[in-house]
């Protein structure tokens, strides 16, 4: 497994447009697959458009201490984009006006942002119904000044939504490197032992699982049977809800396509999937992303690809959520993964 | 016209059988998808199941179809090489309780 990011490693497919050529080309542009433009047309759905705003999804920085082979930020120990306090500061303005019920903080590790712990504060103060912190769990067993991690986020009411990508060593290891599983499994031991994840508990404990390789996730609710069966029985662990994510063609999961040479017969597999029920709620339908440097995307996919929103408003020292609500979503053919099945978003199935 | 018997690109163009025999097709394609629901079996155990059979049979094409559809069910290697064992016990056993047939014709024509 590699142990640097795409972008240390000067990697082509580091650059968006490197990347946005090989969703606009190939197999698109000779005509043997249809681009997403013209399949969600035919619904009437093109130009992909806004509904209510719900939900506040702001990347604190890329940062992060694993380096997953799938991983669509590119994240790792050596990326140094890392939201400031002042950027932080913007934010917490829009987080007390918004009309969004949910906030959902992400990164890499966003527990990494030397301001993660004072943002977290602040923003809990703004009285926002649904605070999620997407953890990788083994944050929490990295270093002793994360060791409190679990009172820390119990004491805000956090809504803890983390990775598991399996509930054996061998597949989570293989995905997320060595000792993951192990660690992963002593964080929701310690989530468990505060309080989270438990049966009836307010404390929310959600797992999130990506498939480990080039196919897509089965049905959500048997992987949640699956896992919960697995993890109590094994380790006594508990939680909530699981959230089936398909992996996008990006950064490396789309090098790990190339690399293995899957990538047609995956992009093969997403259309072949495609649900025109899931496309009306697609994740950029109700959601704004923030970046570490507070531009504005329709979703953190097209973030990680520098595809601004196609709004006057661009950045969060601007923002102004009527202007933003009447945008087009921009499209490309990454976005098939969410409309792939039952659908995919930060919240699992969406059909 | 491919030059080898078997294109892995041939195992998506499956549900083009229907066009030269539409209801017949149909008709085993709603079969099919009803065979693997949930049902006394669950649809994880029918995947094993098929991927067993999928062996036994030498289907190229229906080994990566189930091992794609193990790996979506969460189902592990382990798990699956142990069907594809079962598979090929069966096989295996199905050949050799033949020779009980070769042992009876021997010692019929021999004094
Ligand atoms: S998938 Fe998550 S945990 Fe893994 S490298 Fe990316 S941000 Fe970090
Ligand atoms: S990738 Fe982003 S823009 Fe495309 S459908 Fe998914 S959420 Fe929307």
């Amino acid at each position: 497994m590699a142990t640097k990011s795409l972008k240390a490693r000067q990697v082509e497919l580091a650059e968006n447009d490197t990347q946005l050529d090989i969703l606009n080309g190939g197999i698109f542009a000779d005509g043997e697959l249809p681009y997403f433009k013209d399949k969600i047309a035919e619904i009437g759905q093109f130009p992909l458009r806004p509904k209510k705003l719900e939900i506040l999804q702001i990347n604190v920085g890329y940062m992060c201490n694993q380096v997953c082979e799938h991983c669509h930020v590119d994240a790792g120990p050596d990326r140094k984009e890392i939201m400031t306090r002042e950027t932080m500061e913007q934010c917490l303005e829009v987080i007390r006006n918004t009309g969004a019920h949910t906030l959902d903080l992400t990164g890499g590790a966003p527990e990494m942002n030397p301001n993660f712990r004072w943002f977290v504060e602040e923003a809990a103060k703004a009285g926002i119904r649904d605070f999620i912190v997407r953890s990788n769990l083994t944050i929490m067993r990295a270093n002793k000044k994360y060791y409190d991690l679990p009172q820390f986020f119990k004491k805000h009411r956090v809504h803890v939504v983390s990775s598991m990508p399996h509930y054996t060593r061998g597949k989570t290891d293989k995905q997320r490197g060595d000792g993951v599983f192990d660690k992963s499994i002593k964080a929701l031991q310690e989530l468990n032992a505060v309080g989270y994840g438990l049966p009836d508990s307010e404390l929310k404990l959600d797992l999130v699982y990506n498939p480990s390789g080039a196919y897509l996730p089965g049905d959500q609710a048997a992987l949640e049977r699956d896992f919960k069966k697995a993890l109590i029985e094994d380790f006594g662990i508990h939680f909530h809800n699981l959230f089936a994510i398909t992996n996008l063609p990006i950064a490396r999961f789309l090098d790990y396509l190339i690399a293995s040479e899957n990538y047609e017969d995956y992009m093969y597999a997403l259309v072949d999937a495609y649900n025109p029920a899931a496309v009306a709620n697609v994740m950029c339908t109700n959601t704004i992303s923030v970046s570490w440097d507070g531009w504005l995307y329709d979703c953190d996919f097209n973030q990680m690809l520098g595809l601004k929103v196609a709004s006057k408003v661009k950045h969060i020292a601007d923002y102004n959520e009527d202007l933003l609500n009447n945008r087009n979503i921009i499209i490309s053919q990454h976005c098939y993964g969410c409309t792939a099945g039952a659908g995919s978003s930060c919240q699992g199935t969406v059909a | 016209m491919a030059n080898s018997y078997y294109d892995p690109a041939d195992l998506r163009k499956f549900g083009k059988i229907t066009e030269w025999s539409e209801e017949i097709g149909n008709k085993f394609f709603d079969y099919y998808g009803k065979v693997f629901e949930e049902g006394a079996l669950s649809a994880r155990e029918k995947s094993l199941i098929a991927l067993a059979v999928a062996h036994v049979v030498k289907c190229p094409y229906c080994i990566d179809a189930y091992t794609k559809d193990g790996l979506q069910r969460g189902i592990t290697k382990e798990e699956m090489m142990e069907a594809v064992h079962a598979g090929a016990a069966i096989e295996s056993g199905a050949t050799l309780v033949h020779g009980v047939q070769m042992m009876n014709k021997y010692n019929k024509l021999s004094m």
